[in-house]
């Protein structure tokens, strides 16, 4: 096989990998393999570039690997075959997927080093406040929104999923236009998202699950750019009500960076309709320079995790009362807007 | 026990086995058409329930069980869609007017489907026996089904002391599956709606059997078999896992495509793919099973993988086997463990499960 391509990858790796990040324990070298959009789905043709960067991810995965020269030695066929054996279950249909429809094999080989090179390389994300996450157990992550489009929520799926001790997975609520749209409720789904509603944040928060969600909604993600950091209205607090009905702690947690990815100077609402999205962004860029106005500003994000809230305090009828959720609510909203507030003064430019 | 449909297979086999049961008496058999296969030891009587005949056959059995088996999706032996239309409700609504005159009914038990939930985005990605549905079916299956249900919820309501059970099935796969998914899968190339990757669930003949049974039946204790249960087997299928493990490959179309070239195949005679079908194709559709196992108290002997593992060896192979691309990716990784064996020292350790 193509071996001139792989020993790059690997020297690479092991020059630069282990020794910058230690936290990380998956998919070393596989963030530098996929060129996005060429693995979406391991079919025929793309099914190399699949094999190998799966081939990194799975030998990364054995504790026995040293960081240094002589590790590829004998990884590098253990390596192939891994990611044959990974193919092999790919195309005989022999894997498995949750109830929801999370494919946790293809999210974890193909899909997060695909998103990774974003999250490392392009946005350069600071995670903070990761140890604020249980280790076990459900939790509600609450995040603001911004950006347009909906990478945030992405790359906090990744800023969990690199840095949680625990290998935790966070399992995000998706508004329902991404579940209407082909291609993307496919790859929604596989990546362990599902619908923001009552029922399933419920069932999943049951299961034990990490559960993120925006409850800004399209009123967060589509405001325009003179409102940057203002956080919108957080829907109708369902959100609390959930986490209470559950007893599990609400996780606050303020993304900076994400709203300068897409200036949005405006909106053409008539376009939108005709479109059925909820808005239809004009930046700078977009749609002037048609597909080059969809390249997002490489901003440099910090994605900061706070204290957790309990909720296991309150009986379970409380969460029958609408005063205390929106007490709730907004306590949740002041602490996630502080929280954005002090990082924006710490930051000291928006690029870098 | 009176047991309607009874010219199906599923009921045929249901007919058989509950025979066996010390419990039960007699069996009477009944439906439209005389059965091609063999009842046991059942009395068959041939009644349309559609007429107001089925009220004498039932007095004068005077059954204590009636197992409403007769509604389907296709009709026996090429009826038309009005014809099964008619005998899903015009039917129901003549039998659970005879049951209701019957002093003697103690028990019902009607073979739904999940099929009532529909399937849309905005539904939840795990439907419970309480959630209600977010874009009711229009037409179809489906909507004779919802419409039967909401007879039964009147009959139960005017009848309070007939225990009535609703058994939402999952789709019915097993060797001699006669639904309109399982000619799907019996396609050569399943053609798939583009971007979509329906998340399915199967439910095994032999559980359908048992469940008929148990819910049939006085229940056993600590449960309760009496409401309505979603029954279908554990886990989850992708259709693209489907496809795989049958090996038959898939042909994407775009989803006008697909509801137009539905409704070719309708109108030529070919298939019988109604648009609830291309919905389930489309966007899938999970049941939650936490009131069968908690309250029907029932477990069934098949997952959902197990079940399709089943129904694709009672197939035969498709066009890519399995076996073939794994022989096909072993072969590689054997070629590949040689390659890279003379640029390194040769491991031992060649293990490709």
């Amino acid at each position: 096989m193509a071996d001139a391509k792989v020993i790059p990858f690997d020297d690479d790796r092991s020059r630069g990998g282990s020794a910058q990040r230690p936290s990380r324990r998956r998919g070393q070298g596989a963030r530098r393999g996929g060129e996005p959009g060429a693995v979406r789905e391991v079919r025929a043709l793309p099914v190399r570039e699949a094999a190998q960067d799966d081939a990194f991810a799975a030998g990364g995965e054995q504790p026995s690997q040293q960081p240094g020269g002589p590790a590829w030695d004998g990884g590098l066929e253990q390596r192939i075959a891994n990611g044959l054996a990974f193919l092999r279950r790919r195309l005989t249909g022999d894997y498995e997927v949750d109830d929801f429809g999370y494919d946790a094999e293809l999210t974890e080989q193909v899909l997060m080093s695909l998103l990774r090179p974003l999250y490392e390389k392009y946005f350069r994300v600071d995670v903070k406040g990761i140890e604020n996450i249980p280790a076990q157990g459900g939790a509600l992550i609450v995040a603001n929104h911004s950006g347009t489009l909906p990478l945030d929520a992405l790359m906090m799926q990744v800023a969990v999923h690199d840095h949680h001790p625990a290998d935790r997975h966070l399992r995000l609520l998706a508004a329902d236009l991404v579940f209407v749209l082909p291609v993307i409720n496919e790859l929604a789904r596989k990546l362990g998202h599902t619908l923001a509603c009552t029922e399933d944040a419920e069932r999943l928060l049951g299961q034990g699950e990490l559960v993120g969600v925006m409850p800004e909604g399209f009123k967060g993600i589509g405001k325009p750019f003179s409102e940057r950091y203002k956080l919108q209205r957080f829907g109708r607090g369902g959100f609390v009500s959930t986490a209470l009905r559950q007893g599990v702690p609400i996780i606050p947690c303020s993304i900076v960076g994400a709203e300068e990815i897409y200036p949005m100077i405006g909106n053409a609402k008539t376009l939108a309709r005709l479109l059925g999205f909820p808005y239809f962004p004009l930046t700078p860029t977009f749609p002037w320079l048609g597909p080059l106005g969809m390249i997002p500003l490489p901003t440099k994000w910090t994605i900061q995790f706070g204290e957790p809230i309990p909720t296991d305090g309150h009986p379970p009828e409380a969460a029958e009362d609408p005063m205390l959720m929106f007490n709730l609510t907004d306590q949740v909203r002041e602490q996630i807007q502080h929280t954005l507030y002090k990082l924006l003064v710490q930051r000291r430019s928006v690029f870098f | 026990m009176l047991v309607t449909g009874a010219a199906r297979r599923l009921a045929g086999r249901f007919v058989r086995r509950i025979q066996r049961d010390p419990q039960v008496d007699r069996v009477v058999a009944v439906d439209a058409v005389r059965p091609e296969h063999h009842l046991g030891g059942a009395d068959f009587v041939q009644v349309d329930i559609r007429q107001p005949a089925i009220a004498r056959v039932l007095a004068e059995t005077s059954a204590d069980t009636v197992v409403h088996l007769d509604v389907t999706g296709i009709a026996l032996g090429g009826g038309s869609r009005a014809a099964v239309k008619e005998t899903n409700v015009i039917g129901t609504m003549q039998l659970l007017g005879a049951c209701q005159k019957s002093p003697s009914v103690k028990r019902l038990v009607v073979k739904s489907s999940t099929n009532v939930y529909g399937s849309a985005p905005r539904d939840p990605a795990v439907f419970t026996e309480t959630t209600p549905p977010k874009s009711l079916p229009s037409g179809g299956f489906a909507k004779d089904m919802v419409e039967v249900e909401g007879y039964v919820r009147g009959f139960a309501r005017r009848r309070p002391d007939v225990a009535v059970c609703v058994l939402r099935f999952a789709n019915i796969l097993g060797p001699s599956a006669d639904t309109p998914l399982a000619s799907y899968f019996s396609l050569p190339v399943l053609p798939t709606v583009f971007g979509y990757d329906p998340r399915l669930q199967f439910v095994h003949e032999d559980d359908v059997i048992e469940v008929l049974r148990i819910a049939s039946q006085e229940p056993r204790r600590g449960t309760l078999n009496s409401g309505t249960f979603n029954i279908a087997g554990d886990g989850v299928l992708l259709l693209s896992q489907c496809s795989r493990r049958l090996g038959r490959p898939t042909v994407p179309l775009l989803l006008p495509a697909v509801t137009w070239a539905g409704s070719l195949m309708r109108t030529l005679g070919v298939t019988d793919f109604s648009p609830e079908q291309i919905r389930l194709l489309t966007h899938g559709r999970v049941v939650a099973t936490d009131q069968m196992r908690d309250v029907l108290g029932f477990e069934p002997a098949y997952t959902t993988a197990e079940t399709f593992a089943e129904f694709a060896r009672s197939r035969g192979p498709g066009l890519l086997p399995p076996e073939t691309v794994a022989g096909v990716i072993d072969r590689a990784a054997a070629l590949a463990q040689r390659g890279s064996g003379q640029v390194t020292t040769p491991s031992p350790t060649q293990s490709v499960d």
